[in-house]
């Protein structure tokens, strides 16, 4: 395993709601290595969103330290904290978000659009190349309600590919969606995290968590436990089961 | 984001709400094209009333009876009716910027001739009078010096005279009586239609001034003088040098008032432009009102626009773009609003203007830079009232805007 890519120290998050303190974080210290693939688990109200707002950058928390790829993100601004969304994360919302009445090229090509430095010469070329790799090649020009959710899943994991971040943060992706599609995506994910990409995804279901490699379970504000997977789920295994169940109903 | 990515998007969400952006601009295109429209009949309006005027000849001087400032001394009755021909005189020898001078002695009559009878005002004039008005004769001709000294009984008819008194033949030569007295007619005015100030100058009678004050108004004082200035350039000398001719002519003292007053038709353009360009500037603005209200429409549509689209702000936040981003889109969409609102306008304004010109009575003249500055108006608009819903769309936080429903 290679260098830290995500480190908090005693990252704590408080929310005032009327005149009670909630306590969303308390004190979670964590240590995230590329290349690994990484479930978040805990009910709701553990604070695993959290926690995933903060690492996304899009949240900072109350007291404690964020180091993405060893640089500190307390003391970054609103615009830095927006290049860090656009360079080195990658997002993919459990609502897919994608924009409507836009096509999937055009909803992909939309984080190259705010790089200010052009990092990526040919956008258009780009979405198209990433759009082949989640398997959608052929769905370039459809908007999201001709797509399946599944296929807007992908569309989302393409968005968040494009700019070809070091981390990927999922916030239960498979939330909507029914569980063939879900291991579709899982794949989907496994596969790329194969490729190297770094992969953070918060999910309540512990079937799905077993596709991951790594397993932090958040209770009230706090890590309670956090051990790897000897043996992960292969999703490509898990659909060829799945056929198999469907088979003798359809003969 | 590049320019034209920032274009193309703005464009795109725009038209994605066809119905709703046409009915947001609307308000702009109304308010443009009011603009343009009511500037450019007061501009017509203008144009009329200076034509109107330059047609009475723009260097007249006309020199009244009557103390100009009635703060001063009283000088009671007197002072009224008390200019004569030894005023004329005067002002014939001694001016040097005046290319002629003219009495005018008017009375009012009933005028008995031809088929019927009129009543209307007659004008002891010089022979010069007609050069200074620059009116022109339809037939006939107009006395001389010559019928002055012998006061002749000779007259001009204006072309309403003409038409009540000789309908359908020719007056030259007839005979008319105004008060019994009779008058040869030897020439008729071309028609001149109502004049600027509401008089009309086809009904009148034209005679020598001394066959008037002879036989018609039966005294030796005549109602006001009419001059006109060799160059227009030089109206305020030629009226200086009357003014100080009429002093000693009416021998007054070094601190005494003028009993007199002289208007120039410059003064009188002055007046009436004067009057055209408030009614200009009054139509203008509350066109400019409604173009506010476009505005204020604008500014509406954009923060519905901006609650609606919440969402898209959260998207569009959370994969990197800055608050910067939000706010220029926002504000370019407004921009494109009110600017393509205001194109449509000036096209509405310029087929009003159109049909104003080729269907009515009443000119538009339409300005080149009316329409710039409105156009530019409707882009200030669209700066200044998308302004703050942009502001707000971009000081969303991501998270609330990603969660909003």
């Amino acid at each position: 395993m290679g260098k830290v890519i995500i480190e908090t120290k005693h990252l704590t998050k408080k929310y005032t709601v009327g005149e009670v303190d909630v306590h969303a974080l308390r004190d979670v210290s964590l240590q995230v290595k590329e290349g690994e693939f990484v479930a978040i688990m805990g009910a709701s109200g553990s604070g695993k969103s959290t926690f995933m707002n903060i690492i996304g950058c899009l949240d900072q928390p109350s007291s404690g330290d964020y180091f993405l790829d060893g640089v500190l993100t307390s003391k970054l601004n609103k615009n830095e904290y927006a290049e860090i969304r656009n360079q080195k994360i990658g997002f993919v919302f459990q609502g897919f978000n994608l924009l409507s009445r836009t096509t999937a090229i055009e909803n992909v090509e939309l984080p190259l659009m705010y790089d200010r430095q052009h990092r990526i010469k040919n956008p258009r070329q780009k979405a198209i190349e990433v759009l082949n790799r989640v398997g959608l090649g052929d769905r370039l020009d459809h908007v999201p309600n001709q797509l399946s959710g599944g296929q807007q899943q992908r569309v989302a994991i393409a968005r968040a590919l494009v700019n070809e971040p070091s981390l990927i943060l999922a916030d239960e992706p498979t939330g909507n969606l029914d569980s063939r599609t879900s291991v579709e995506v899982f794949g989907l994910f496994q596969q790329l995290n194969s490729e190297g990409i770094t992969i953070v995804l918060v999910t309540h279901e512990r079937d799905f968590a077993n596709f991951a490699r790594r397993i932090v379970e958040l209770r009230d504000g706090k890590v309670k436990n956090d051990f790897m997977i000897q043996n992960p789920l292969i999703a490509l295994d898990e659909l060829a089961k799945l056929n198999q169940m469907e088979m003798p109903n359809e003969v | 984001m590049k320019f034209k990515n920032i274009l193309m998007a703005a464009v795109k969400s725009i038209l994605k709400s066809r119905m709703r952006s046409l009915l947001t601009t609307l308000g702009i295109i109304i308010g443009v094209a009011a603009v343009i429209v009511m500037v450019s009949i007061g501009a017509g309006a203008q144009q009329q009333v200076e034509q109107q005027i330059a047609s009475l000849g723009s260097n007249l001087l006309i020199i009244f009876p009557g103390a100009s400032n009635t703060g001063g001394v009283n000088r009671g009755a007197g002072s009224i009716n008390r200019f004569t021909m030894d005023d004329v005189n005067m002002l014939k020898d001694n001016s040097t910027y005046i290319k002629a001078i003219s009495p005018v002695v008017r009375a009012g009559a009933q005028v008995i001739g031809g088929s019927g009878n009129w009543n209307t005002s007659i004008l002891g004039v010089s022979p010069e009078y007609l050069d200074i008005r620059s009116w022109v004769l339809e037939s006939g001709e107009f006395f001389t010096n010559k019928d002055v000294v012998a006061r002749m009984k000779v007259c001009v008819l204006g072309s309403e005279v003409k038409k009540n008194l000789f309908p359908g033949s020719d007056p030259i030569g007839e005979l008319i009586r105004i008060r019994n007295v009779p008058f040869k007619v030897i020439g008729v005015l071309a028609e001149k239609g109502q004049s600027a100030m509401g008089t009309n100058n086809d009904d009148l009678i034209l005679a020598p001034s001394s066959s008037v004050l002879d036989r018609l108004s039966g005294g030796r004082y005549i109602n006001f003088i009419q001059a006109s200035a060799t160059r227009l350039d030089q109206m305020s000398k030629a009226q200086e040098e009357l003014r100080q001719i009429m002093r000693e002519s009416h021998h007054l003292h070094d601190g005494e008032d003028d009993d007199f007053t002289i208007r120039n038709q410059a003064d009188l353009t002055d007046a009436a432009t004067a009057t055209t360009k408030v009614l200009t500037l009054l139509l203008g603005s509350v066109a400019a009102v409604s173009l506010i209200v476009g505005g204020i429409g604008i500014m509406n549509i954009m923060l519905v626009s901006v609650t609606e689209r919440t969402r898209e702000i959260g998207i569009r936040l959370s994969i990197g773009a800055r608050a910067s981003d939000i706010l220029v889109q926002f504000l370019t969409e407004a921009i494109i609003l009110s600017l393509s609102g205001g194109m449509i306008g000036i096209f509405l304004a310029l087929g009003i203007a159109y049909v104003l010109n080729n269907y009515s009575s009443q000119p538009a003249v339409i300005q080149p830079a009316v329409i710039l500055i409105s156009f530019g108006f409707s882009g200030a608009v669209g700066v200044f009232f998308g302004f703050y819903p942009a502001r707000k769309a971009a000081n969303l936080n991501p998270i609330d805007a990603l969660r909003y429903e």
